[in-house]
């Protein structure tokens, strides 16, 4: 699968530590959200990456190897992610998403991640858009169907909602908490 | 730049049971599931990504001034550890060269006894792995038990001792580890013996090993006497070294019991082990020493290295041979098995001949512990 990434670190050839040195120092120039690739060809350095996201807080999306070369997927975390305050009244949670899905009334599901979230899972037939690039392209989507508005933990959906709510879309909700939490069926891009 | 100490250093302080402080730097899930154990070793586990931007997360259970071995997987981040340990004021750190990956590779010799009519039984320790071979030398003549696939340091050990290595010997076919003795026995012209219920996949030729068929080391020196004593596998045979010794190979060990899963067939062999352990073996000599093939717990670890227990005592205290109900027996061995080794069936493919990796992919291969207990 091709995947989307704002930058690529190349960390090939190197052994530990320094695919992680260097994943340290290439993140703090990301914006919170954007998504590293990063490149390496060290075996111990998915567990290791893996791990080291797992304490810091930003979110490992998955690792595709590639012949020799492991690429490693990282989304910066962002601050707004762990606020709670939410704007987008209108909420629905896992549970009537899934009711939706299994019923008979024609929905959209909106996946608001960036490209390499939802390339390691998404909920099948979700489109994906992420949320820097809503703006300017809403014509993709109905303005008089049912929107239902997802992301990793409901926080980009929010913002996503309000977007979509101010320019004429009518039936927007927005899915909380979202894909970290969602246990119903997924698929991965090829 | 900091000081590193070599994996025989640190084998040598772990079965002389001096105190040792290590920092494993690995991901705690590596840590779990396997590290440097035995003698007065005491770990403490902080990953190295965490420690990047200082060391405070461990600097409050850390002696400035006590010796510390920094661990990693290959050397390259306990390196990095130390140096930012030693900018920080710490003054005797150590690294260990080539981490965890070198340190499974390390065998320590360690002397088990003289044997009657001259020559000497050693045990070779693989700390990492917690595996255990036998070299046995009489009369300018070797042979090998369980040879490990880091077969120069026998021929080393060899050429210190003018002895020729003549007979390799395998107890069984070997699903946590890959067997030297095969390639052993092509580079120094010597025989490489199977039990032959264990070897009807291999690709090559190779002895078959027969009770009845005494080998001789050294003229007629010492006899190793074959057992067949099924259980772990089909074929796996024991041996009765010089009358006094008795090599268990994994269905036997000092603390526990061998696992009769690893070809697949825990129901089937069950019964062979519980015949083995309770009849063939109570048959013997409750004076025998028994020498395994593998050690699992730390505490088995004796001073000095040596892993060896009497017969007669193991009777009275492993727990995997006091279950009077065949039932209850069959439960625990067939209920209360741990994980599997690491790439156990590529192991087994590669003793028989069916594959040959790379070096490097044999060696992560062979990593982890060797869990060929059950742990009852």
């Amino acid at each position: 699968m091709d995947i989307k990434a704002n930058e690529v670190l190349d960390a090939k050839g190197l052994a530990c530590p320094m695919p992680i040195v260097k994943t340290k120092k290439a993140i703090t120039n990301l914006e919170p959200g954007q998504v590293i690739e990063v490149q390496a060809t060290d075996k111990g350095s998915t567990a290791d990456i893996k791990a080291w996201a797992q304490n810091t807080g930003h979110h490992y999306l998955g690792t595709i190897e590639d012949g020799d070369v492991l690429k490693h997927y990282l989304r910066k975390a962002t601050d707004e992610e762990t606020k709670e305050e939410r704007k987008h009244e209108d909420i629905v949670d896992l549970d009537e998403l899934r009711k939706v899905i299994e019923g008979d009334e024609e929905v959209s599901i909106l996946d608001v991640r960036e490209p390499a979230e939802y390339a390691f899972g998404h909920i099948p037939g979700a489109v994906n858009i992420p949320l820097n690039e809503l703006e300017e392209r809403f014509e993709e989507l109905n303005k008089d169907k049912g929107l239902y508005v997802i992301c990793r933990t409901g926080s980009r959906s929010d913002f996503a909602a309000q977007k979509l709510a101010n320019n004429g879309f009518k039936n927007v909700k927005n899915v909380v908490p979202g894909m970290s939490s969602w246990e119903g069926k997924t698929e991965k891009d090829n | 730049m900091a000081k590193t100490i070599a994996p025989k250093q640190l084998a040598q302080k772990v079965i002389n049971h001096e105190e040792t402080l290590i920092l494993d730097v690995r991901n705690t899930d590596e840590f779990d599931n396997w590290k440097i154990e035995g003698g007065k070793v005491e770990v403490v586990n902080e990953p190295y990504f965490n420690l990047l931007d200082g060391i405070e997360p461990v600097e409050s259970k850390l002696a400035k001034d006590k010796e510390i071995i920094v661990v990693c997987a290959k050397g390259g981040s306990s390196e990095f550890v130390a140096d930012l340990l030693e900018e920080a004021g710490f003054s005797n750190v150590y690294s260990l060269e080539g981490g965890m990956k070198a340190w499974s590779e390390h065998l320590e010799p360690v002397k088990v006894g003289d044997l009657a009519d001259g020559g000497a039984l050693y045990q070779f320790v693989r700390l990492g792995k917690g595996c255990l071979s036998y070299f046995i030398e009489s009369n300018g003549e070797a042979a090998i038990i369980d040879t490990a696939r880091m077969i120069e340091t026998y021929e080393e050990f060899a050429n210190q001792k003018e002895v020729q290595i003549k007979h390799l010997i395998d107890t069984h076919l070997h699903a946590d580890h890959i067997s030297g003795g095969r390639h052993l026995a092509q580079k120094v012209g010597g025989t490489y013996y199977l039990p032959p219920k264990d070897a009807t996949e291999v690709t090559f030729d190779y002895t078959p090993l027969e009770e009845g068929n005494d080998i001789m080391v050294g003229n007629t020196a010492v006899k190793v006497q074959p057992i067949y004593s099924p259980g772990h596998t089909i074929g796996s045979t024991s041996f009765i070294i010089d009358d006094n010794y008795l090599v268990t190979g994994d269905i036997l060990f000092v603390k526990s019991i061998g696992r009769p899963d690893l070809a697949g067939l825990a129901e089937d062999w069950v019964g062979d082990l519980r015949n083995t352990l309770y009849n063939r073996y109570k048959e013997l000599s409750d004076d025998l020493i028994v020498l395994p093939a593998h050690y699992s717990f730390a505490e088995e670890l004796g001073k000095g290295g040596l892993v060896s227990a009497r017969l007669g005592d193991l009777y009275n205290r492993n727990s995997g041979l006091q279950v009077e109900d065949e039932a209850v027996f069959r439960k625990m061995v067939t209920e209360n098995l741990p994980p599997q080794p690491n790439a156990y069936q590529e192991i087994r493919e590669t003793n028989m001949g069916k594959i040959t990796p790379e070096i490097e992919k044999q060696k992560e291969m062979e990593t982890g512990p060797n869990r060929c207990a059950v742990e009852g």
